[in-house]
C-alpha cells in the first residue's frame, strides 16, 4: 500500500470549496479500520460540509459501510483521525454520534418492522411526561408531531398505528429521514437509500436529501449507483478495495468519469492492454487511460 | 457511453417496494381488534372454560374456581417476565430451576446460620438477580444464542441445586422453616390466603394480576417497553438509533430472576421445605404459555395479557381434568393437544387478521 502517495495526492484534489459556513462538520483524515489482520478501509479523506451532499461510491465490499459505522459511532476507527467540529473524537455507541448530531439511516436496519410508524419515528428518543415511577411515553404529543414532521416532508399516512414493515420501501426510507431531520441532525448518513427501490420511490428519496440539504444539514449519501449520486452530489469520493480511487469535486469530474470509476475504469484500462494481446477479445470500447481524465489518488494501487 | 458503465446503468429496480402511496385500505375494526396478540388466547381461554364447566360440574363451585386461579397463578407470575423476554427476542431455559436455587437459598440460608427468614429471602433476592445478569451478560458478550446460554445455566444449576442440597443438609430436601424468626410474615407476603364470600383465595392470584397490568402498563406505556419491543423486532435497527440494548436484554433477564424468585418464596413459604430436584420442565410450561399467549417465538410481538389468558389455560386443563373425574394420566397428552390447538387458532387469527 502506498500511503504516502496517496496523502501526497490528495493535497492537490481536495480544493473543494467550503461553505461560506467554515470548516467541515465532519472530517476524516487518514482514517480507516482493521479487524483483527484484515484492513477493510485505509487512508480515506472525507469532509461533509453544511448544505453540502458528499456521494461516497464504491462497489460491494469497497469498504463504504466500514466508513459509515465509523463516522455512525458503531464501530471505531483503527488509524488516522476522526474530527467532528475540528476536534477529534472517538465515539463507542451510535447514541454519542447522535448526540452530536450525527444520524445514519440504514438501508436494512433503519427501522423496526413489526412496530407502529409512530414508535419507531421516536425510537430511542421518545417523549415522555409525568414523574419518574409513572414517567410514561406522551402518546398523543408522538402521534401529533410524527404526523406534522411526515406532512412537512410530503408523507402522508391514513395510519400511523400501522406496522411500519407495511409501508414500501420508500416510504420507510423516508420516514427515516424524517426522524433524523427532526431529531436535530448536523450530518445525515444515508446508506444506500436508492438500493432497493425503484425508479420513481427512488425520485422520492432524492428529492428528500436534495430537501434536507436545503435546510443546511450536511449529507454522505452512500450509493452504488453514480446516476444518483450525480443528481444531488456535491463532492463526490469513489472506494476501492478499502482505499480512496477518487475524490473530486462536481466541477471536476463529468457522470461518464464517475461512472468509468466506479465500474473499475482504472483498472479496466490497465487490463486492456494485457486483454489486446489476447485474439478474440473486442477491446474497442473500453477507455484508455488518459480517458480517465479526474484525478486519480489511489489508481496506482489498483496494479500494485 | 462505455461498455463498462452498462451494469451501473442496468442496476435493475428490485422488488423492494410492494405499496405505493395512497392504496392502503384502513382495515375493520373487527380485523384490526383480532389482530392485537392477546385476541387469539383469550378465545382460546374462554372456550377451554365452557368446555370444563359443561363437562366437569365440580368447576362451576367457587372453591374449584379458586384452585385453578392458584394453579394458573404460580404458572402465570413466571410467565410473565418469560413472556417480556420472548417479546425482547431471547428466553430463558434456566426458569424452571432457577425457581428452586431461589427456594434453595433462602431456606437454607436461613436455616443453617438460624437467621431472620428475612435474610435468606434477601440473599436470595440478589442470587436470583444475579442469575439473570449472568445470563444476559453472557448472551451480551458472547453473541451466543439464548437457547445455548441458558441451557448451560439450567444444568449446572441443576446439578448445584442437588449437590449443594446433599452438602448442607445432607439430605435431598431442606429442612422445615416453619418455626424460625419472620416466617409468619414472609408467609402473609407469599403464600397467605383471604376470604372472598366464603372462598379462600390465594395471595398468589392478587400478585399474578398486579403483576399483569405493571407489565402491561410497562409494555406499552413506557420508554423501556418500547425498548424491549425494538430489541426484539431489530436488535441492529434498535441500537443504531439510540437504543440501550445490553442494557434491555440484561435487565429483562434480570427481570425472569425476579419472577424466579418470587415463586421459590411462595413455594418455600407454603410447603416450609423444598425439594431441591424439582422445577425441570416449568422452564418449557412458562414458554408454553408465553407462546400460547401470543408472544412471538422470534420477538419482537407480543403482550403481557396474552400470558395470562395462556397460563390460565394450563391452569384450567390441569385442575379440569381433575374435577371431570377422568384419568390424569391422560393430562400431558390432552394438555399438548390443546397447546397445538391453540397455538393454531392463535396463527390463523393472526394471519387473517393481518392479511391485507
Amino acid at each position: 500500500m502506498t500511503t504516502d502517495k496517496t496523502a501526497a495526492a490528495h493535497g492537490a484534489v481536495l480544493k473543494d470549496t467550503p461553505p461560506e459556513g467554515g470548516g467541515p462538520l465532519v472530517e476524516l483524515r487518514g482514517a480507516g479500520k482493521s479487524y483483527g489482520n484484515i484492513r477493510a478501509l485505509h487512508g480515506v479523506d472525507l469532509a461533509v460540509h453544511s448544505g453540502r451532499v458528499t456521494c461516497v461510491l464504491g462497489d460491494n465490499g469497497a469498504g463504504k459501510s466500514t466508513l459509515i459505522k465509523i463516522i455512525s459511532g458503531l464501530h471505531q476507527h483503527t488509524e488516522g483521525e476522526f474530527l467532528v467540529d475540528g476536534e477529534p473524537v472517538r465515539f463507542t455507541t451510535p447514541r454519542e454520534a447522535l448526540d452530536r448530531g450525527i444520524a445514519a439511516v440504514y438501508q436494512d436496519l433503519a427501522t423496526v418492522p413489526l412496530m407502529p410508524v409512530w414508535r419507531n419515528f421516536f425510537l430511542g428518543s421518545e417523549l415522555t411526561k409525568g414523574p419518574w415511577p409513572v414517567r410514561r411515553l406522551d402518546i398523543a404529543r408522538m402521534k401529533r408531531t410524527a404526523d406534522e414532521e411526515l406532512r412537512a416532508m410530503g408523507i402522508v399516512l391514513d395510519d400511523l398505528e400501522q406496522p411500519i414493515g407495511t409501508l414500501s420501501g420508500g416510504q420507510r426510507q423516508c420516514v427515516a429521514i424524517a426522524r433524523a431531520v427532526h431529531f436535530g441532525a448536523r450530518v445525515l448518513i444515508l446508506d444506500e437509500p436508492t438500493a432497493a427501490l425503484g425508479v420513481k420511490q427512488s425520485g422520492v428519496v432524492l428529492k428528500y436529501i436534495a430537501a434536507a440539504r436545503d435546510r443546511g444539514l450536511g449529507v454522505i449519501f452512500i450509493t452504488h449507483n453514480p446516476h444518483h449520486a450525480y443528481m444531488v452530489g456535491d463532492h463526490f469520493t469513489v472506494l476501492r478495495l478499502g482505499t480512496l480511487e477518487m475524490s473530486a469535486a462536481r466541477s471536476e469530474v463529468s457522470l461518464e468519469e464517475l461512472t468509468n470509476h466506479m465500474a473499475g475504469g482504472a483498472e479496466l484500462a490497465a487490463l486492456k492492454h494485457e486483454l489486446s494481446q489476447v485474439r478474440g477479445v473486442d477491446v474497442e470500447e473500453l477507455p484508455e487511460a488518459d480517458d480517465l481524465s479526474a484525478p486519480l489518488p489511489a489508481s496506482s494501487e489498483g496494479n500494485s | 457511453m462505455s461498455q463498462q458503465a452498462a451494469p451501473a446503468v442496468g442496476t435493475p429496480p428490485a422488488p423492494g417496494g410492494k405499496q405505493t402511496d395512497g392504496r392502503t385500505v384502513r382495515r375493520s375494526p373487527v380485523l384490526r381488534l383480532l389482530a392485537r396478540p392477546e385476541v387469539g388466547v383469550f378465545l382460546g381461554a374462554v372456550a377451554v372454560l365452557v368446555f370444563f364447566l359443561v363437562a366437569a360440574p365440580s368447576v362451576r363451585q367457587g372453591g374449584s374456581m379458586a384452585t385453578i386461579l392458584y394453579q394458573s397463578s404460580t404458572i402465570g407470575i413466571m410467565a410473565l417476565p418469560v413472556a417480556l423476554l420472548m417479546i425482547g427476542g431471547e428466553f430463558d431455559l434456566s426458569a424452571g430451576v432457577a425457581v428452586i436455587t431461589s427456594a434453595l437459598t433462602a431456606s437454607m440460608l436461613s436455616y443453617q446460620l438460624t437467621m431472620n427468614v428475612w435474610t435468606g429471602v434477601i440473599v436470595a433476592l440478589v442470587l436470583s438477580l444475579a442469575i439473570g445478569a449472568f445470563n444476559g451478560w453472557m448472551l451480551m458478550k458472547t453473541g451466543l444464542p439464548s437457547f445455548l446460554v441458558t441451557l448451560g445455566t439450567f444444568l449446572i444449576l441443576q446439578g448445584v441445586n442437588l449437590a449443594v442440597t446433599k452438602l448442607v443438609t445432607g439430605n435431598v430436601a431442606t429442612d422445615d422453616v416453619s418455626d424460625m424468626d419472620g416466617f409468619g410474615q414472609a408467609k402473609a407476603v407469599f403464600a397467605s390466603s383471604f376470604d372472598v364470600g366464603g372462598v379462600q383465595v390465594k395471595i398468589t392470584v392478587v400478585w399474578w394480576l398486579v403483576f399483569a397490568a405493571l407489565a402491561t402498563w410497562v409494555l406499552l406505556r413506557t420508554k423501556y417497553g418500547n425498548w424491549i419491543f425494538a430489541v426484539g423486532g431489530n436488535k441492529d435497527s434498535a441500537r443504531a438509533v439510540g437504543v440501550p440494548v445490553t442494557f434491555t436484554k440484561i435487565s429483562l433477564f434480570m427481570l425472569v430472576g425476579f419472577g424466579a424468585w418470587f415463586v421459590g418464596m411462595h413455594q418455600l413459604f407454603s410447603f416450609n421445605t423444598v425439594q431441591s430436584g424439582e422445577g425441570v420442565g416449568n422452564e418449557l410450561i412458562y414458554i408454553a404459555a408465553a407462546v400460547i399467549g401470543g408472544c412471538l417465538l422470534t420477538g419482537g410481538y407480543g403482550s403481557a395479557i396474552g400470558p395470562v389468558f395462556g397460563a390460565f389455560m394450563f391452569g384450567m386443563v390441569n385442575q379440569g381434568i381433575v374435577y371431570a373425574g377422568w384419568n390424569p394420566d391422560w393430562f400431558k397428552a390432552f394438555l399438548g393437544v390443546m397447546l397445538l390447538g391453540a397455538v393454531l387458532i392463535n396463527l390463523w387469527v393472526r394471519r387473517t387478521a393481518t392479511r391485507r
